[in-house]
């Protein structure tokens, strides 16, 4: 791992009104990080996850991404047109509902290649060939290619969101509660390939969820929120197995063992 | 023409008494407006078409008025033409590239009456054409005027519905939605299958909806001399290209732009570089093709050309 | 390798009436390289506590523990997985991996990660699953579906892929027939040969007879 952080966040607040969103939030997150933010519905971690993907301008606070290897720049600083190629191009996002982040009147193929397109791919037979390898890499048959993503499963959904996020090998990847509304077998699956395309990519991702399990399978360092604020940030396990803060110990001693 | 455009148009009515003696109904003391509008929102419409101009492929947004017929008969196209019309001009209608369908006709006989204006069916003969769905065989020339009617002026729509995205993609140039649209063509159909509305880039810059022409007409917008403008009523847009612009019809480097024409040569004419319509002849499935630009075809028809059928064409004039 | 001095470990859980556990203190020992050191005491007495301490997975707040020359106590995660990544490794009792991950690349895993090719570290970890009596028709199954003692051979390959220079076992040999215990135990000898220093927690005492240079009793650090 390089000694210089790929993203970082300091002082972040963001507030509806009176309402708070989050607040105070400062990490730095390394070229193959995987971190975990979990907390309960209402603790301000998805309004954090938009706010660090640009989708919402936070009221304080700086998120700064290392663009080119040269040091990290302020994403919120930076003109409009970079910041959306970045989010094109060197991020992805991840919806927890598929249907957000696909678009449903397109085929497979189609969605996959989007992003190609968008940064410049003009060849139909090497963005076609592209979507392929994509489509076997998430284990979607390469047969229903040309199907529209309606008529594929919550779990096929998902993980063609996920293949249409990756096709441009972004460095950073945010996930919203990607396991939220699968079967638990599918849930499993999902986790078993995020974890290895993380791996084999070198990615860093920053991953919302209130599912414990997932934290424990797939991240490094973990942060728990509780009203828009972190009360307790570290080792993914340490803070799983040695929970300090009252919340974290409610959060860990209320999960169901199986 | 430009000249023509924003020539002060408080003169425009007295000029047309002084100008144009043989001028069809027109009337000084007729309660319309010369060219119908009135000179506040030809001023309006005119400013939006030098935007639209010096911004070649933009699509900038007016103030479209009610016109005195239902949206989608061509009531951005009236619009532009209303605010382009010089008592000296000579308009040409065409719907489909025929000038004898009712839109075209009726369209023809509102300039007529509202501006006083000569009327012809000839291509060469007119200094403004308002066309809906066709760009006229005939090569058009400096000082011409083509003006088309627009049903839906953003290309990006079908994929992105909502207008602030669309706005944000064509000032940061984001187009690669517009591939996805041809690359559901190829995998659904083995060719680029968008056969009308062809999307074309302008000067290297804006993604632009030329209507709903055949893309058979695409090549004819890149370098054409003559103004190309259109107007979108209902969606209140206007949009142009300039004389000599590059038009570039998108495509994929493996799938290169097609004009696409049906093959062989129009029945009456004998034309086999025209744009030909398809027409059913009976219950047996019997077609014949013939040019779709009318002028066009009886022009070549009375300089001699025949096709298989022309006399069809003998009978129909006779 | 190891270097433990005044270290004090107690659990306040709070949404159980505030209740304040300690569990040991004071705790100071040192492992040199090639070194076995056996943790005893009785059930309850923070053996395992210990070696959780010296992972980084639970969270001292005094005292010291030197892993090398890397301080454990208020290290930040990114230097924790570091040295778990490099230098300590950990035997746990559970094997506790992601459905569906075939054994041999679960074996292969730690040297992976630590940066050795996919292909030598699946060569290896064949090799460590041959040596622990795997049946090779097993191998491309998820460990998830094996029996106890099958898991905890598979968890030992893993433990072992890597040759870390320091490492942490708890109840290595715990359900192994004699012939793998023997062959763990003989693992466990060659590491130390190569230098490792090794804290283990051992309740069979022929085996800790075996392989350990040295017992502490953690019951001597129990907190008042």
């Amino acid at each position: 791992m390089r000694k210089t952080p790929l993203f970082s966040v300091s002082g972040l607040r963001k507030s509806y009104g009176a309402q708070l969103g989050c607040r105070d939030v400062s990490f730095d997150l390394h070229p193959g990080e995987i971190m975990g933010i979990v907390g309960e519905s209402g603790s301000g971690k998805s309004t954090l996850l938009s706010c660090l993907a640009g989708h919402l301008a936070p009221d304080h606070g700086d998120v700064c991404f290392d663009v080119d290897g040269t040091g990290l720049v302020s994403t919120l600083a930076m003109p409009e047109p970079e910041r959306r190629l970045l989010a094109r191009t060197q991020w992805a996002y991840v919806h927890q509902n598929p249907r957000d982040g696909l678009r449903m009147s397109v085929s497979a193929g189609g969605n996959i290649g989007e992003r190609l397109m968008n940064i410049g791919a003009r060849h139909y037979g090497n963005i076609r060939q592209d979507a392929c390898s994509w489509m076997d890499r998430v284990e979607l048959s390469v047969g229903r290619i040309d199907d529209r993503p309606a008529t594929f499963s919550g779990g096929m959904q998902q993980r063609l969101q996920i293949a249409r996020n990756l096709v441009t090998s972004p460095r950073l990847v945010f996930m919203d509660e990607p396991t939220g509304g699968l079967d638990v077998s599918v849930q499993a699956r999902l986790l078993d390939l995020l974890r290895s395309l993380v791996q084999d990519l070198g990615l860093s991702v920053i991953i919302v969820t209130h599912d414990l399990a997932v934290v424990r399978m797939l991240a490094h360092r973990m942060m728990v929120m509780q009203r828009g604020e972190i009360v307790e940030t570290g080792l993914a396990d340490q803070v799983l197995d040695d929970p300090q803060h009252p919340y974290t110990q409610l959060l860990v001693s209320s999960v169901l063992q199986v | 023409m430009t000249e023509q455009i924003i020539t002060p148009s408080a003169n425009d009515k007295n000029d047309t008494t002084t100008h144009n003696p043989e001028t069809h109904n027109f009337d000084a003391t007729d309660s319309y407006n010369f060219a119908y509008l009135d000179e506040q929102t030809k001023r309006m419409i005119r400013r939006a078409l030098l935007k639209a101009l010096a911004i070649p492929g933009y699509q900038v947004p007016f103030a479209s008025r009610e016109m005195p017929m239902p949206y989608g008969w061509g009531t951005g196209g009236v619009q532009v033409t209303a605010a382009c019309l010089t008592p000296d001009d000579c308009v040409k209608v065409i719907d489909q590239g025929a000038d004898d369908t009712t839109n075209a006709v009726s369209i023809r006989s509102f300039f007529a009456r509202t501006a006083g204006v000569r009327t012809t069916e000839a291509t060469d003969e007119a200094s403004l054409i308002q066309t809906r769905h066709r760009i006229p065989e005939t090569e058009l020339t400096e000082g011409q005027l083509l003006v088309y009617q627009v049903p839906i002026p953003e290309p990006l729509r079908f994929l992105e519905p909502r207008e602030t995205e669309t706005r944000k993609m064509h000032a940061l140039s984001e187009y690669g939605l517009m591939h996805v649209k041809l690359y559901e063509d190829i995998s659904q159909h083995g060719h680029i299958a968008t056969a009308y509305a062809y999307p074309v880039n302008v000067e290297g810059r804006y993604v632009m909806d030329p209507s709903p022409i055949p893309k058979f007409d695409n090549p004819k917008m890149s370098d054409c001399a003559a103004i190309q403008l259109f107007g979108a009523g209902r969606e209140q847009r206007i949009y142009a290209i300039p004389p000599y612009s590059h038009v570039k019809s998108l495509d994929f480097e493996d799938y290169p732009f097609d004009r696409l024409r049906a093959p062989g040569a129009c029945a009456l004419c004998g034309a086999d570089d025209s744009y030909l319509d398809e027409v059913i002849m009976d219950d047996q499935g019997t077609r014949m093709y013939v040019c779709s630009d009318t002028d066009y075809c009886s022009t070549r028809h009375e300089r001699g050309h025949v096709g298989d059928q022309s006399d069809l064409f003998d009978s129909e004039e006779g | 390798m190891f270097k433990i001095t005044q270290l004090s470990k107690t659990f306040h859980l709070h949404t159980q009436q505030r209740a304040e556990i300690p569990v040991v203190c004071d705790v100071g020992f040192a492992v040199h390289p090639g070194e076995c050191v056996a943790l005893t005491g009785e059930s309850g007495s923070g053996k395992s506590t210990v070696l959780r301490l010296i992972y980084g997975n639970y969270l001292a707040r005094t005292g010291s523990i030197r892993v090398g020359s890397t301080e454990i106590v208020a290290a930040d995660p990114r230097t924790i997985l570091e040295l778990r990544r490099t230098t300590l490794g950990y035997v746990t009792q559970f094997l506790r991996v992601l459905p569906r991950v075939p054994t041999t690349r679960v074996v292969a895993e730690p040297m992976i990660e630590a940066g050795h090719n996919a292909t030598a570290a699946d060569a290896h970890a064949r090799n460590l699953l041959r040596r622990l009596r795997i049946p090779e028709t097993l191998w491309n199954l998820s460990p998830l579906t094996f029996s106890g003692g099958e898991q905890q051979r598979v968890n030992i390959a893993r433990g072992f892929a890597y040759d870390y220079p320091a490492l942490l076992l708890d109840e290595p040999t715990a359900s192994l027939d004699a012939i793998n215990r023997q062959t763990v135990l003989d693992m466990i000898g060659n590491a130390k040969q190569r230098g490792c220093a090794i804290i283990g927690i051992f309740h069979d005492h022929a085996a800790r007879k075996a392989v350990c240079d040295r017992e502490i009793d953690i019951s001597q650090f129990a907190a008042a």
